[in-house]
C-alpha cells in the first residue's frame, strides 16, 4: 500500500490523474488487484464504484492478474487475412488456454488479441511483452512459447 | 439567456432556459424522456427528447442550448419512426414480465411503450440473465430491467454524494454495477432509496414486506401495534389520486384497523420523546461546550453515511434514538407487563416514507435479547399495496383517529418530516422559557424552504447559537468540509439524506418533482398550524409518560452503541 500512497504522491489527487495513476499501478502489479483500488479510492476521495467503472472500461486495466508474459496476437484486417486465427489457436491449445481463460495457472502466459498492433507489413503479427514477431506461422508461434518456457525452467534452476 | 425559438412553427419565447427541451414542455409539449430530471447533471443518454432543425438534424433537446431564431421541430415521421425505434430496443433487452413486476404501473417505459403503441419486437432477447440482487434491506436490484438511463447512478453521486452505483464496462457489456459488483449489502449503500425514487422502470424497486405485514397481523398470538410517520400522511394519498400535500392520516388509521391491527399510534409522538431528549442533550452540551456541533440522529441513510465517511465525527451524532426507534423501545416497555398477563407478544410495525428506515431496525442496538424494538417497516408504498389489496375504497373510508395513549402529537413532533422540522421543533423547546424578543418566526422562515443549506442563528442566555439544516448528502458532505476547514462554526446541524426531508424519503410514491416536494411540506405545516398541542413539552401525553414509565428510566431514549455496523 505504500506504493499506492507513492504514486499517488507523485501523480497529485486531482481526479484527472487518475488514468496515469492506474496505468502506473497497473505496470507495478501487473494488474489493478481490489485493495489497490481500494486504497485509491480511499486517498484519492472517487468513490469505489466509479473506479471500478474506470478499470473495467479500458481495456489496457484488468483485475485478474496477468501473466509474466502478456502475449498480444494481432487480429487486424491485414493480419487476420494472414491467417492470424491459426496462430491464435495453436497458442492457445499450447497453453490449454480459451477465450475466456487466458491466463495460465502458472501466471507465466496471458493471450490476448489486439486489433491493431500497426506492423501490418509484418502481417501476422504478436507481441510478448515488448518484443515484436513477425512473419508468424501457427508452428513458429508454438515454437517461440516453448522456448521461453525452456527459457523460464533455466532461470528456476 | 433571452430570445425566441421557432417550435412546430409557433414563436416561443425563453427566458433563462437552460436547454430547449424546457422550452419545448413550456410551450405545451410534453416530449418523452427517461434520463432527463432538472436537479441531475444532463446525460443525454435516452434520446427520447429528440428534436429536428429546420436543416434535417436531429438534437437532443436536453443537452442543446436554446438560440435566439432557433427552429425545431418535435413531431416528424422521422423523429416518430426513431422514438419508436429506441423503445423497441430497450424492450427488446429488457426482462418484460410486467405483471409480475413491481413496478408495474408505475413504470415510464411501459407507459411510453402504451403511448407509442410497440405491440411487436422485432429484436432478440436477453443474451444473458443476470441475478437479481436481494442482498440489501432496502432495495432490490434487477439489472435485467436496466435500460442504462443512468438516473441512478447520478442521483447517487451528484445528490447523496455517495456512488454506490456507477457504469462499469462498455459497449453491449455496459452495465450500471456495484463496486467489484458485489452485492448492494456489502456496498457503501446508505440505504436511501433514492435510486428506486428516480429509476424509470423496476431496476430498482423497494424491498418489499408486505407479506410479513399479513403473517404478523393474522398471528392470534401477536399484538400488532403500528406507527405512522408523518410524512406518509401527506403522501400516500396520491396512490389513490389525491393531491401531494392531501392529508390522509383518518383515513389510513381506519383502512390498518380494517386490515385488522390492534393499535395505531402516530410516530410524530416518538418525535416529541426525541425533541425532548435531544434538546436537553442539546443544552448539555453547549454548557459543556463538548461534542458540539450536535448532528442530528433521526435520519438513518445520514448515520450510515457519518459511519461510511465522518468516522472521526460520530461523538458529534446525537446519542438519542431515531423517533421510531424511541417509539419501539417505549412500546415494547409499556406492553411488557400485559403481554406477560395475556400471553401475546406485542409487536411493532412502522409505516415509514422511508427504505433506510427498514436497515435502522434490523440494527443490533435496536435489538434486545435479539427480538427487534421494531419487528417490520413498511414503507409508503408497500402501504398503498396492501390497501389495494384488500380491495378498501381508500377515499370513502370513513376518518379515523389515533389510539390513545400514543396517539396525541404536537405541531413540532409532525413537522420532523420536512427539511428543517427537526430544528425547528428544537428551537421551539429552547425557547420556550426565554423572553418573547427572540424573533422565532424570523427562525422558522430561516429553516424552512428546499434551499440546499439553511442557517440560522439567535440568542440563549447572551451565548450565540447558530444552526444550520442540510437535506441531500452532498450538500451535507459539502458543509462538513467547510467546518473541518475552519469556514464555517455551527452548534446545532440537522441533516435529513433525502432531498426535502422525509416527505421525499425512497419510500414515497414517485415522481417526487420539487413541486410535489413544496405541496408535501406544505401538508405538514398545515397540520402544525391546526394542531391542538403546538410544541413537545406542552403535549401532556408525553408529559405523563416522563413522568411514569420513562421517570428514572430516560436511557432507553438513548443510542447505547455506535461503533461501526459493518453488516447494515
Amino acid at each position: 500500500m505504500d506504493k499506492v500512497d507513492k504514486v499517488i504522491e507523485l501523480y497529485g489527487k486531482e481526479q484527472s490523474s487518475i488514468i496515469t495513476i492506474l496505468q502506473e499501478l497497473q505496470n507495478e502489479f501487473r494488474y489493478l488487484p481490489v485493495e489497490v483500488l481500494e486504497r485509491v479510492s480511499e486517498k484519492m476521495d472517487i468513490s469505489p464504484a466509479k473506479l471500478f467503472g474506470i478499470a473495467t472500461f479500458y481495456e489496457n486495466f484488468s483485475l485478474n492478474p496477468k501473466g509474466k508474459y502478456l502475449i498480444k496476437i494481432c487480429d487486424g484486417t491485414a493480419c487476420h487475412v494472414k491467417k492470424s486465427i491459426p496462430v491464435l489457436e495453436a497458442i492457445r491449445e499450447e497453453l490449454s488456454l480459451t477465450g475466456e481463460k487466458q491466463t495460465t495457472d502458472d501466471l507465466l502466459f496471458t493471450v490476448e488479441t489486439v486489433s491493431c498492433l500497426g506492423s501490418c507489413g509484418l502481417a501476422p503479427v504478436m507481441t510478448i511483452n515488448d518484443a515484436v514477431y513477425g512473419e508468424l506461422t501457427p508452428e513458429r508461434a508454438v515454437e517461440i512459447i516453448r522456448q521461453l518456457k525452456e527459457g523460464q525452467g533455466n532461470e528456476d534452476k | 439567456m433571452k430570445g425566441t425559438m421557432i417550435i412546430d412553427g409557433k414563436k416561443v419565447e425563453f427566458n433563462g432556459e437552460k436547454n430547449v427541451l424546457e422550452v419545448v414542455r413550456k410551450a405545451g409539449i410534453e416530449l418523452p424522456t427517461f434520463c432527463f430530471h432538472s436537479e441531475l447533471s444532463v446525460y443525454g443518454a435516452c434520446r427520447m427528447c429528440i428534436v429536428e432543425d429546420k436543416y434535417g438534424k436531429i438534437l437532443t433537446s436536453c443537452s442543446t442550448v436554446p438560440k435566439d431564431g432557433m427552429e425545431i421541430y418535435t413531431q416528424t415521421p422521422r423523429l416518430l419512426r426513431y422514438r419508436k425505434n429506441i423503445l423497441e430496443l430497450l424492450l427488446a433487452n429488457h426482462d418484460r414480465d410486467c405483471t409480475t413486476c413491481e413496478k408495474t404501473g408505475d413504470c415510464t417505459l411501459q407507459a411510453l411503450a402504451g403511448k407509442f403503441g410497440i405491440n411487436k419486437i422485432r429484436f432478440g432477447g436477453l443474451i444473458d440473465r443476470e441475478p437479481v440482487d436481494n442482498s440489501s434491506l432496502a432495495i432490490v436490484r434487477n439489472p435485467n430491467k436496466c435500460i442504462l438511463c443512468g438516473d441512478c447512478v447520478r442521483m447517487c453521486e451528484e445528490i447523496q454524494g455517495v456512488g454506490a452505483l456507477s457504469f462499469a464496462y462498455r459497449g453491449s457489456k455496459m452495465k450500471v454495477s456495484t463496486a467489484f459488483d458485489r452485492p448492494v449489502a456489502d456496498t457503501n449503500c446508505i440505504n436511501c432509496g433514492q435510486c428506486r425514487a428516480i429509476c424509470p422502470t423496476g431496476a430498482i424497486s423497494i424491498k418489499n414486506e408486505t407479506d410479513r405485514f399479513w403473517d404478523l397481523v393474522f398471528d392470534k398470538n401477536k399484538r400488532v401495534v403500528v406507527q405512522i410517520a408523518p410524512a406518509v400522511r401527506v403522501a400516500l394519498g396520491e396512490e389513490f389520486g389525491m393531491e401531494p400535500g392531501e392529508i390522509s392520516i383518518g383515513k389510513i388509521i381506519a383502512a390498518l384497523k380494517k386490515m385488522g391491527v390492534d393499535e395505531v399510534y402516530d410516530t410524530a409522538f416518538g418525535a416529541d420523546m426525541t425533541v425532548i431528549a435531544e434538546s436537553q442533550e442539546f443544552v448539555e452540551r453547549l454548557s459543556q461546550g463538548k461534542n458540539l456541533p450536535l448532528f442530528t440522529s433521526c435520519c438513518p441513510g445520514w448515520v450510515k453515511f457519518a459511519e461510511n465517511r465522518f468516522s472521526d465525527m460520530l461523538d458529534n451524532i446525537s446519542s438519542c434514538k431515531s423517533p421510531q426507534q424511541m417509539f419501539g423501545s417505549v412500546i415494547k416497555e409499556f406492553y411488557k407487563q400485559r403481554d406477560e398477563e395475556e400471553g401475546k407478544e406485542t409487536v411493532v410495525v412502522s409505516i415509514m416514507p422511508c427504505t433506510a428506515k427498514k436497515a435502522e431496525a434490523a440494527r443490533e442496538e435496536f435489538q434486545t435479547d435479539g427480538i427487534r424494538d421494531v419487528e417490520l417497516v413498511i414503507t409508503t408504498q408497500e402501504l398503498a399495496m396492501l390497501i389495494k389489496e384488500v380491495g378498501l375504497v381508500f377515499d370513502e373510508l370513513e376518518d379515523e383517529s389515533f389510539d390513545m395513549p400514543f396517539g396525541l402529537a404536537s405541531g413540532s413532533g409532525v413537522i420532523f418530516g420536512s427539511t428543517g422540522g427537526v430544528a425547528e421543533a428544537v428551537v421551539t423547546r429552547l425557547l420556550k422559557e426565554k423572553p418573547d424578543h427572540v424573533d422565532k418566526e424570523l427562525i422558522f422562515k430561516q429553516v424552512r424552504g428546499l434551499d440546499n443549506i439553511k442557517e440560522a442563528s439567535f440568542n440563549i442566555d447572551g451565548k450565540e447559537v447558530k444552526i444550520a439544516v442540510v437535506h441531500g448528502l452532498k450538500n451535507a458532505e459539502d458543509l462538513i468540509r467547510s467546518i473541518k476547514a475552519g469556514e464555517k462554526e455551527y452548534h446545532m446541524i440537522e441533516v435529513m439524506a433525502c432531498p426535502g426531508g422525509c416527505i421525499a424519503g425512497g419510500g414515497q410514491p414517485v415522481p417526487m418533482t420539487r413541486k410535489v416536494r413544496e405541496k408535501r411540506s406544505m401538508g405538514l405545516y398545515r397540520l402544525d398550524r391546526s394542531s391542538y398541542v403546538k410544541s413537545s413539552e406542552e403535549n401532556p401525553a408525553i408529559n405523563h409518560l416522563f413522568e411514569t414509565l420513562l421517570k428514572d428510566n430516560h436511557e432507553i431514549l438513548h443510542v447505547h452503541k455506535v461503533e461501526k455496523n459493518t453488516n447494515l
